[in-house]
């Protein structure tokens, strides 16, 4: 089978996939076929949930005819290192969590400490990483009510995704917790600590949640 | 060090542009940048800066700014006004609207109320140049990159010209601005959640411009676009001039600080050179849309 690429106005292409899988290996594909000059002319790459964009594209029907082999398939992870992000899990949230997963507090940090997660993709504000890696029979629905103001490093739950907010922003995620890390620091070489396909893990402070 | 401008009043809204901070949209950072492109260029070219550099854009009620004295020389500041239509004054005199103005050191140039458009662009020869964050001077209001919006007392850094100005950047003839504001739209990716009568009533129907209307979008009121289907669409990239429809089904025209991503249906795109008009329509103006399928 081959893509589904669909023009996205004068300059831009949309890649549609089946799921976050696809994404991450076809996302991975293009950043290969870029890095090795393949892919002139294409300023933005950007995966989301089900789809990757490519955007500033200077060729659009040249583009879209070289992609059109491209495979979709999931491959086995890239090896890399994992993000490790120390965790309290202290949200306000983690009660409303626990009801929802019908389990005790201490069993939703032990889950969730206990995953590998990934970027999917980001969005909502710079630096703010979509995690998957919880299974879907966890996924909670947002707050009825979005709080105005979240503070920087709360670990929210929307969906099956997990988030940290980079900074202080209004949000509608069920948090379960707060972490130090700095996720978004324009003195970095790269600001953003999670990007697309990078692995992450949270690790509860205090050892909360394990033996 | 170089001139600078001591802000006396930032009117509305002003805020620093260049061409905004593309290649980040990965990270969730939005491209960002002069809303009316051809104007920022336009105002850049009159005092002899490159496209790139950076302007002052205004909002309806322009911004009156002080030029302070560099340290060892006594030139006047060559600054330009482009975009939106208005008054300009050097330290109350009337000054070139669309032409080089020289600004005396500690003189005060006032660009006042737009009698036409929106967004003004104050070009100054060498740039303002407050330090650039991943490659631009633009304040993005959405994440807040970039310097914060202009505040009275605020000094402003101003470049090196890189020369004199050009000779002969006369007055330049300007479009009348737009009573109406007819946009194409390229239909697509999401077309396909409205039904073809949908879209056929889109293509008849007037919007006119919200009050709610910003850097990130223009705001429409007038006819819902119905939906052909229900549900959440996974969030995707969103493309700037991206017709987004939510569920009430106004449709919003994404501008520079638009999100990454999004999860409405995106109905169509309004091609880049369409929206320098679209940055100047007030509040009210009358809006049309011409799909047609991407060529």
């Amino acid at each position: 089978m081959s893509l589904r690429i669909q023009p996205y106005g004068p300059e831009a292409l949309l890649i549609d996939l089946d799921d976050t899988a696809q994404v991450g290996a076809v996302y991975a594909d293009l950043l290969s076929l870029r890095d090795a000059g393949q892919l002139p002319g294409v300023r933005d790459i950007v995966p989301a949930a089900a789809t990757v964009l490519l955007d500033g594209v200077a060729d659009p029907r040249g583009v879209a005819a070289r992609l059109a082999d491209l495979e979709p398939q999931s491959r086995p992870q890239a090896s890399g290192d994992t993000v490790e992000l120390p965790a309290r899990y202290d949200g306000p949230d983690l009660e409303d969590v626990a009801k929802l997963w019908e389990v005790a507090p201490a069993e939703v940090v032990r889950i969730h400490s206990g995953i590998e997660f990934q970027v999917a993709f980001t969005g909502f504000a710079p630096g703010f990483g979509y995690l998957v890696g919880l299974p879907e029979r966890y996924a909670v629905p947002r707050r009825p009510t979005a709080r105005t103001a979240v503070p920087a490093g709360a670990i929210g739950l929307a969906g099956a995704y997990t988030g940290v907010y980079p900074r202080r922003s209004p949000g509608g995620w069920q948090l379960i917790g707060t972490t130090d890390a700095v996720l978004w620091d324009l003195d970095r070489e790269a600001p953003a600590l999670l990007m697309p396909g990078t692995r992450v893990r949270f690790v509860p402070e205090d050892g909360g949640g394990k033996p | 060090m170089s001139a600078a401008l001591a802000v006396v009043s930032p009117g509305l809204l002003t805020t620093v542009q260049d061409l905004g901070r593309p290649g980040h949209a990965h990270l969730g950072v939005p491209h960002s940048g002069a809303l009316d492109r051809r104007a920022h260029r336009l105002a850049n070219a009159l005092v002899g800066n490159a496209p790139e550099a950076a302007t002052l854009e205004t909002t309806l009620m322009g911004c009156t700014v002080r030029a302070v004295r560099a340290l060892r020389t006594e030139m006047p500041v060559v600054a330009a006004v482009a975009g939106a239509v208005g008054p300009v004054r050097v330290d109350g005199r009337p000054a070139a609207w669309g032409a080089p103005v020289h600004v005396p050191a500690g003189s005060v140039l006032e660009v006042g109320p737009a009698t036409h458009g929106v967004r003004a662009y104050v070009a100054f020869a060498g740039g303002v140049a407050p330090t650039p964050v991943l490659g631009s001077r633009s304040t993005d209001l959405l994440s807040g990159l970039g310097p914060e919006p202009l505040k009275a007392g605020d000094v402003v850094p101003l470049g090196t010209p890189a020369g004199p100005p050009p000779e002969g950047a006369d007055v330049i003839p300007h479009a009348a601005p737009p009573t109406r504001l007819v946009l194409p739209l390229l239909l697509g990716p999401r077309a396909d959640w409205f039904s073809a009568d949908a879209i056929r009533a889109l293509a008849r129907a007037e919007y006119r411009v919200a009050p709610a209307s910003n850097r990130v979008g223009l705001r429409l009121e007038g006819p819902a676009v119905k939906r052909s289907r229900d549900g959440e669409l996974p969030s995707e990239g969103m493309v700037l001039g991206a017709v987004q429809v939510p569920p009430d089904g106004h449709p919003v025209v994404f501008l520079a600080d638009h999100p990454t991503t999004g999860g409405y249906p995106v109905v169509g795109v309004v091609p880049a050179a369409a929206l320098d008009a679209a940055a100047q329509a007030r509040p009210g103006t009358a809006v049309r849309f011409v799909p047609s399928a991407v060529g």
